[in-house]
């Protein structure tokens, strides 16, 4: 019971920082303004082409494809894979559980592999390629580590060292209502649970805002169409406003 | 020719193969240091002081103030904080950059450049570089650093190729002009481009011209133009209540081969029966503010565009060929400079001039004999800020078929250099951004490198002679260096200057066909 209440709060404060660290960013976002039309060109001439440039970044990872090959199917593979488990692990928090989330649970099984496979891969390209090397920080690796911890441990509980999983999913869904409930005291398990509250934590304060931040890419979400629309910011409408040349200049 | 290190071209792919690392190769102190004369010129702090052996002190505060510097800016921009904030070091940018495959340094890989200023982002102002700086390659601001950021971030031209193929949009020029913008407040600004846009504010262009000096220019190519083809073309300046006001890069009105397409343009618009005029007052289609980062300095120049149109009373405002000014004019010059609703609607505020002549070749209005381009071969450098930073005409993508299709109506022979060359993955020339200055030729030598090698290529394999350009700072840039990889200065061309040489006027009158 001790181990419950102590990963069920685990569990919430992870929660809380991963929800409101990213709504704060993204409130950041939003109210920063882009003062300058810099869609990388050629860009759409429609909000709809707009729409369709962005999903082609983020289902298809386009101008990863054009950059490089390699780095490209590995990243498919790896982020494919992390969509495919988190898709699967929704079991533990619906009940009953949707069809769809039954019938993806083999494919999320081999996503696991694949997650793993896709990760050993980008730890390469980091190790082995200069370039990479160079620009790397330690917590580059350790994200990668961290991930790779996470991925490990839950095939681990799948194929080596089972758990008690109708525990853990009774674990879950009293989380939902405050109900402390007791979880396996299995190694494997807990080192599984405490990775994931981790990267939860870590998400809005780091790199991994890439997955949010791309949404609001100048370059990659502004329409061609400087010439018909007159695009400016407050701050600088300001500046004609009162006509001055220097923010300096400005009255407050 | 002064003595550069310059690589070797091969010419079996187009393609430079990825150096591997060779870290410091381009350490240095950067260009020539603004003065506070220049300084002030720009509303930029101007309290620097020299000391016995020449070099430039910081300001005062200099430290708090870049931090200042720094947090205004990622709250104006949002490109700026968006891409401090989620850069995964992914590499997918680090082979992309010409810079970094000329030189090898590791500090010209796209991501390491923006690392530069994002290290220090990261230190003051994000939880993970506030408390674990090591573990996340957070650092504190130092001298060391600010003279790293001076060199590296004039090492960089902001053509954006590395944007296009980061799998966020990245765009290390928005990085690099937010960082010049910093040190602008430090007083770090750089001589090359506030020298420049001072005369701008005094004079009316980059290079100090004034009306007089301009209007006998003019008068020179009047001439010029009707000693070979026997008809009065004019090149009017300030003519009130003319239709289109031509905004062009005064490069346009001296430099070779610029001047041979301005000329170009001249005998478009007589052609056409079109009315227009330069204007003293603007004669600048450049704006050095966009390279330093200064909104507020781009957007003065800007204004003066706006005023000369306004007080000409045209109907019309016409660029010609200049990359970054095409980048300003058609991206940015609603914004600092609109609303432009005392023009004609009818037409795109602003065109350019390949938007005019382009239709005009087809719809056949122009009288062109193609065969007077058969000397040359041509194939066509697509500029970076065109291509990356703008469009041409009404079809995405216009801002390549658009010049190609220009060139290809008024020459018989066209080759393209290698796709991932052209188009929107087109190289630098190596001299954009504010980098055209002998102060840093070195860099300039060897950011050339990848369009050099595409050129070797299709120059060997494909018998091209000549590189057509819609740039003023490429066609510098690369009359400058190519003679180092081998060429000649005359085989860059302007794409109005092949207009030119097909296009024969109304009533034309060729030297040699004399008595005819």
């Amino acid at each position: 019971m001790f181990l419950g209440i102590v990963y069920g709060l685990l569990f919430w404060a992870a929660t809380l920082i991963l929800v409101l660290g990213v709504a704060n960013k993204l409130r950041l976002y939003w109210n920063t303004p882009a003062p300058l039309k810099i869609p990388t060109m050629p860009a759409p001439l429609t909000k709809q082409g707009v729409a369709w440039r962005m999903a082609r970044e983020v289902f298809l990872f386009q101008s990863l494809f054009r950059a490089d090959k390699l780095l490209w199917a590995i990243s498919i593979v790896f982020h494919y894979s992390l969509l495919l488990i988190v898709l699967r692990h929704l079991r533990y928090f619906l009940d009953p559980v949707w069809g769809i989330i039954g019938f993806i649970q083999p494919f999320g099984l081999y996503a696991g592999f694949g997650l793993v496979l896709g990760l050993l891969g980008l730890m390469a390209r980091r190790v082995v390629i200069d370039r990479v090397r160079y620009i790397s920080a330690p917590s580059d690796y350790l994200m990668l580590v961290l991930l790779l911890v996470i991925g490990v441990s839950g095939l681990m509980m799948k194929f080596v060292n089972p758990t008690d999983i109708v525990m853990v999913k009774a674990f879950f869904q009293g989380l939902k209502y405050f109900s402390w409930q007791p979880l396996p005291a299995d190694f494997t398990l807990l080192l599984h649970l405490t990775s994931v509250v981790l990267l939860m934590m870590i998400f809005p304060i780091s790199k991994l805002l890439h997955a949010p931040g791309v949404f609001f890419s100048p370059s990659r979400n502004q329409v061609d169409n400087s010439r018909e629309e007159r695009h400016i910011a407050p701050w600088a409408a300001e500046l004609d406003k009162q006509n001055v040349d220097y923010i300096s200049e400005l009255k407050k | 020719m002064a003595d550069y290190e310059t690589p070797e071209l091969s010419s079996d792919d187009g393609l430079v193969d990825v150096p591997a690392l060779v870290p410091d190769t381009m350490v240095g102190k950067g260009p020539y240091i603004s003065k506070p004369e220049f300084q002030e010129g720009m509303n930029f702090p101007s309290d620097i002081e020299q000391d016995e052996d020449g070099n430039w002190s910081l300001i005062p505060n200099w430290k708090e103030e870049a931090l200042n510097k720094l947090d205004d800016l990622r709250g104006r921009y949002r490109s700026l904080q968006v891409y401090l904030d989620i850069c995964v070091k992914c590499g997918a940018c680090t082979d992309k950059c010409h810079y970094y495959i000329g030189t090898s340094d590791p500090k010209n890989m796209p991501v390491a450049r923006q690392d530069l200023l994002r290290k220090v982002y990261r230190r003051y102002f994000t939880f993970a570089g506030k408390y674990f700086p090591k573990l996340v390659g957070a650092v504190d601001l130092t001298e060391e650093v600010v003279d790293d950021w001076y060199n590296y971030y004039h090492q960089c031209s902001q053509c954006r190729r590395c944007s296009v193929f980061c799998p966020y949009g990245i765009d290390t020029a928005e990085v690099s002009m937010a960082a010049r913008e910093i040190l602008n407040h430090i007083g770090r600004g750089q001589k090359y481009c506030t020298e420049i846009m001072g005369k701008v504010y005094k004079i009316g262009n980059n290079l100090g011209l004034p009306q007089a000096a301009l209007a006998d220019t003019l008068e020179g190519l009047e001439e010029d133009i009707e000693d070979e083809t026997g008809v009065p073309v004019k090149l009017p300046l300030d003519q009130h209540g003319a239709d289109i006001l031509l905004i062009t890069p005064s490069a346009d009105f001296f430099a070779e081969p610029h001047v041979d397409g301005l000329m170009g343009y001249a005998k478009v618009f007589h052609e056409l029966g079109l009315s227009w005029t330069l204007s003293s007052y603007a004669s600048e289609g450049a704006n050095f503010g966009m390279f330093i980062g200064s909104y507020e300095n781009m957007r003065k120049i800007s204004m003066r565009i706006r005023k000369a149109a306004q007080d000409l009373g045209v109907k019309r405002i016409v660029f010609g060929e200049c990359g970054h000014a095409w980048r300003v004019a058609y991206s940015f010059l609603n914004t600092l400079a609109g609303p432009f609703d005392f023009l004609d609607q009818r037409y795109p505020v602003p065109q350019h001039v390949l938007e005019i002549t382009w239709p005009a070749l087809r719809d056949g209005k122009l009288n062109i004999d193609k065969s007077r381009n058969d000397d040359m071969t041509l194939t066509f450098h697509d500029s970076c800020n065109v291509a990356r930073g703008s469009r041409m005409g009404e079809e995405e993508g216009g801002q390549f078929d658009v010049p190609r299709n220009v060139i290809k109506a008024v020459c018989n022979n066209y080759v393209d250099m290698p796709a991932d060359t052209t188009k929107d993955a087109t190289f630098c020339c190596g001299g954009g951004g504010g980098i055209l200055t002998d102060d840093l030729m070195d860099i300039r030598v060897k950011g050339a490198q990848p369009r050099m090698q595409a050129l070797k290529h299709v120059t060997d394999n494909h018998g091209v002679t000549h590189m057509a350009a819609i740039c003023a700072i490429c066609k510098s840039q690369f009359t400058k260096v190519i003679p180092y990889y081998g060429f000649t200065m005359d085989q860059i061309v302007s794409v109005h200057q092949l207009v030119s040489s097909a296009l024969i006027l109304t009533g034309q009158v060729d030297e040699d066909e004399d008595g005819e």
